[in-house]
């Protein structure tokens, strides 16, 4: 009997969650469906100019994104205290490192696939062109839901706990996301309309400094979290 | 191991807010020997038993599970200790199997769908172990819990209300468990408020009131 190390533990995390999502693909459509329907609303408030509409598609869609991710990441740890689950996995035992991991790649693969829905009904509803190319864009798309999801995943911890946890993990997290979001929203708009001022590097310098820190902040403190000191 | 001791609890304290749920309990239980706590409800038996299977931690006091610390070393002891707790602590959207397959993976077993469905088929549960648990009874949840217990094969198995839930077959099933348990040699607590069925299944016993030992037999 040999345990598994960070990477096994962290695979059978994220293997164990994705099973979760796929045997209940009802959340993940109500998810899709969420965030389309959201994406629409700003369409519909936005009104038929298509100047602005272009102009602010990729704050829509990160708005979007993001405000879909709050009932994504309180649902992966809502499964977790349901039967105290994650006690179950850290009594395993599992290094509650590699949970971490695990959990935060999980919530990046669903956010990633809920952009990657999003991507083509904003082009349909913004009437946008990506000027530098998809795979550009996807790129951005990934690096922004790992921003999201580091963050998210620690909060929605902490927010797992309390009685009001669905107000509290967007109180916490929001404020936390604004310099993420912000550089989502300047990468992915020179993306869509071109960038000749060369400034897309400096934004995702910034997004990926973000995913740096919070993936290294959330692997030191997240034993922190989950351990009933 | 005969002599050693299993679970040393010294001057334990635990506080939840301003209650405290357990307030100076010591007590020391040899390997292989098996204790009968009992109490009423809140008197601290579940706070007692997850501290030693390390879900949780004393405020003050130590507490030494098989020669090490509970804060200190809960990894290791975490290799050696099975909880069967009021949580069951399966998922819900995943199978009987699934459930048992995931513990057996972060436990490094070799094939772990075939001892998880083996454990099942003794555990009462060989036509139902590709259901998702949210469609079992309640007492179908305590069999699983059960064969995640066995899964791990512990050398100290922590039982909080092993009977709570349980048909009458599955009680003496239970019954069955603990004595086999017994006989590999584990230690064993066993919480409940079936207080004769415990006697007789156990060597010692703890009676708990408000978080204080009344009465150590």
């Amino acid at each position: 009997m040999s345990r598994p190390g960070l990477f096994g533990t962290l695979l059978i995390v994220l293997r164990k969650d994705l099973l979760i999502e796929w045997r209940t693909r009802a959340r993940l459509n109500a998810l899709i469906f969420f965030a389309l329907a959201t994406l629409l609303m700003f369409n519909f408030a936005l009104g038929p100019d298509t100047v602005l509409m272009r102009a602010h598609a990729a704050g829509y869609l990160w708005l979007s994104i993001l405000f879909s991710s709050v009932l994504s990441l309180g649902e992966s740890f809502r499964i977790e205290m349901e039967n105290l689950s994650l006690d179950g996995i850290k009594l395993a035992p599992a290094d509650a490192r590699a949970i971490f991991l695990g959990k935060a790649l999980g919530n990046t693969l669903m956010l990633l696939l809920l952009s990657l829905v999003l991507l083509p009904a904003t082009i349909a509803l913004f009437d946008v062109h990506i000027v530098m190319g998809v795979p550009a864009f996807i790129g951005i798309l990934l690096i922004g839901s790992l921003a999201i999801s580091a963050p998210g995943t620690i909060y929605a911890a902490i927010a797992s706990n309390a009685r009001a946890r669905d107000v509290l993990l967007p109180l916490l997290l929001f404020p936390i996301l604004i310099p993420a979001l912000l550089a989502c929203v300047k990468a992915s708009t020179l993306v869509l309309q071109g960038d000749p001022m060369n400034q897309l590097d400096s934004w995702l310098r910034l997004l990926l400094a973000f995913v740096v820190i919070y993936w290294s902040i959330g692997f030191v403190l997240f034993p922190r979290v989950i351990e009933d000191d | 191991m005969s002599g050693e001791v299993a679970i040393d609890i010294r001057d334990v304290s635990k506080r939840y807010g301003p209650r405290w749920a357990l307030a100076r309990v010591t007590y020391a239980l040899p390997v292989g020997r098996s204790l009968l706590l009992t109490g009423h409800n809140g008197s601290g038996k579940t706070t007692l038993l997850r501290m030693i299977a390390t879900a949780s931690f004393p405020t003050a006091g130590k507490l030494m599970v098989l020669g090490q610390d509970s804060r200190d070393d809960r990894q290791a002891i975490r290799q050696k200790v099975g909880l069967l707790s009021h949580a069951s602590f399966l998922y819900e959207d995943l199978t009987a199997t699934q459930n048992l397959v995931v513990l057996g993976r972060l436990m490094g077993l070799q094939d772990p769908e075939g001892k998880a469905n083996a454990l099942l088929e003794r555990v009462g549960l060989k036509a139902r172990t590709d259901n998702p648990v949210r469609q079992f009874s309640a007492g179908m949840r305590k069999r699983v819990a059960i064969a995640r217990l066995l899964l791990k094969a512990p050398t100290i198995a922590l039982l909080d209300e092993p009977f709570g839930e349980l048909d009458p077959a599955g009680i003496e099933q239970m019954e069955q468990l603990i004595a086999e348990l017994k006989a590999k040699g584990s230690t064993l607590v066993l919480a409940t408020h079936q207080i004769d069925q415990g006697i007789r299944l156990t060597e010692a016993r703890l009676h708990l009131e408000n978080g204080r030992i009344v009465e150590a037999a």
